[in-house]
């Protein structure tokens, strides 16, 4: 329930926004944030963005989540492999 | 070799090892120079994963051990207030709208998982719940609203929308808490075995850093707030030693990139609005005055216990389960009886096996 993914801005109507993070977008609210602007990151918690983030602490969590789907789909791949000879 | 000759990316693997390595030698010569056992409660449940799964147990020194605290909203949720959340599940005339931790938590027999009804549905945000509402207007929408400081602000702005655009078929069932006061709750107790609080990091992002002052200035014990990557919280331990050490008992963060002193000052204003403070039960604990938030007298039509005319909320806790002692720091979750036997995370008895972020189920999947 408390993790928050960091995510960009990039439209913006009122106090509902849309959010991207890695190619993945989440329309979220900004009622918490009023002062964001497109182009801000923020951290996005339970489709609120909670705070204004720093991009380099942000991109940080970016490569970690790029890091794991990486692993992820060797260790699929991997496991298809497996499966493949057992056949 | 020397780092500059590195690939960037080892260039930052080895910089993240220096401060790994600058950390775990604070902590340890700090330690030393203390002597006697020290014992760190790590207040939020997302800590308490992240301290197995990057090992960092496996780091300190013998004499200093962390203790999982209070701050996995689920694990604290009473029983009672799941035992409602299942009677207003069974009726006719309801949709449950939920985040997803809540639904396998076990009532008196029943989760809503096992209820197996299509009137209950799991949703990311309240925005969700309240889209519900308009879509289903002969049915009456209850947000299961738990949790601290990070998802309060979530369930004011769902019923001030509510209010303003007159959806009078949603309310909520208020379960909030605060994170303050159950601390000073724990240390007001016979419990003096918290030396000092590793504090989370999103419930301080609202909060702001200054809100733990009374937890410093009343009872003396440091107060550090720390984010969630391994090498943050060996660095708010070695913050937390270093105070121990010298006697001191300070605020201190570093999560700077997130966290305030003031915190999020808007969305504190919005809590404040809708809700107000009341004394409620929190699991294992009791009830604590002043650490559970309901929402304001006038917004009562939005309060599923004023919708459904419920008085009382029964307070009840499972047979044997111990999640009470371990959320107060009493106890370990392998000296709990059913711990691993007849309480796996497969068949969960207490909240803290349910959640992924409550420390039996940690244990259970890092710690044996």
């Amino acid at each position: 329930m408390c993790l928050a993914v960091p995510a960009r801005v990039i439209e913006k109507d009122g106090d509902r926004a849309v959010a991207d993070a890695m190619g993945n977008r989440w329309n979220i609210r900004i009622t918490l944030t009023p002062d964001i602007e497109v182009g801000d990151v923020v951290l996005i918690h339970a489709g609120y963005a909670i705070t204004k983030v720093d991009e380099e602490e942000a991109k940080k969590t970016w490569e970690l989540f790029e890091e794991i789907a990486h692993f992820e789909a060797e260790r699929l791949k991997a496991k298809q492999q497996e499966g493949d000879r057992d056949a | 070799m020397k780092p500059s000759g590195l690939r960037p990316s080892n260039r930052k693997a080895t910089e993240m090892l220096e401060r790994i390595e600058q950390a775990r030698k604070s902590i340890h010569s700090a330690c030393e120079k203390v002597g006697r056992q020290i014992q760190v409660m790590e207040v939020c449940g997302t800590h308490t994963v992240s301290i197995f799964r990057h090992g960092i147990r496996t780091l300190l020194p013998e004499n200093l051990k962390m203790l999982s605290g209070p701050g996995c909203p689920v694990c604290v949720t009473d029983q009672g207030y799941i035992d409602v959340v299942m009677d207003l599940a069974r009726r006719d005339d309801t949709i449950i709208a939920t985040y997803g931790d809540m639904i396998r938590v076990p009532g008196k027999g029943d989760s809503l998982e096992s209820l197996h009804r299509d009137n209950i549905k799991v949703v990311l945000s309240t925005d969700n719940g309240l889209a519900l509402a308009k879509k289903h207007p002969d049915k009456t929408v209850v947000f299961v609203a738990v949790g601290f400081e990070t998802t309060t602000p979530a369930s004011a702005v769902a019923v001030a929308d509510a209010a303003r655009e007159g959806v009078g078929n949603f309310c909520i069932l208020s379960g909030h808490k605060l994170v303050v006061p159950a601390m000073k709750a724990l240390l007001g107790s016979k419990n003096d075995k918290i030396d000092a609080f590793l504090c989370p990091g999103h419930v301080s992002v609202i909060l702001g850093s200054d809100a733990y002052r009374s937890v410093v200035d009343e009872f003396n014990r440091p107060c550090v707030v720390a984010g969630f990557e391994g090498v943050q919280i060996l660095e708010g331990l070695a913050k937390i030693c270093e105070q121990i050490a010298d006697g001191r008992a300070e605020i201190d963060s570093v999560y700077g990139a997130a966290v305030t002193p003031q915190g999020n000052r808007t969305a504190w204003k919005i809590i404040t609005d809708m809700f107000e403070p009341c004394d409620g039960p929190w699991r294992g604990l009791g009830v604590i005055p002043g650490a559970t938030m309901r929402l304001k007298n006038q917004y009562k039509q939005f309060d599923a216990l004023h919708r459904f005319g419920i008085e009382e909320v029964p307070s009840e806790e499972p047979a044997g389960c111990q999640c009470g002692q371990i959320l107060c720091g009493l106890m370990d979750p392998p000296q709990c009886g059913l711990f691993g036997k007849k309480c796996t995370p497969d068949t969960p008895v207490g909240p803290c096996m349910v959640s992924t972020e409550g420390a039996c189920s940690a244990w259970y999947k890092y710690g044996r």
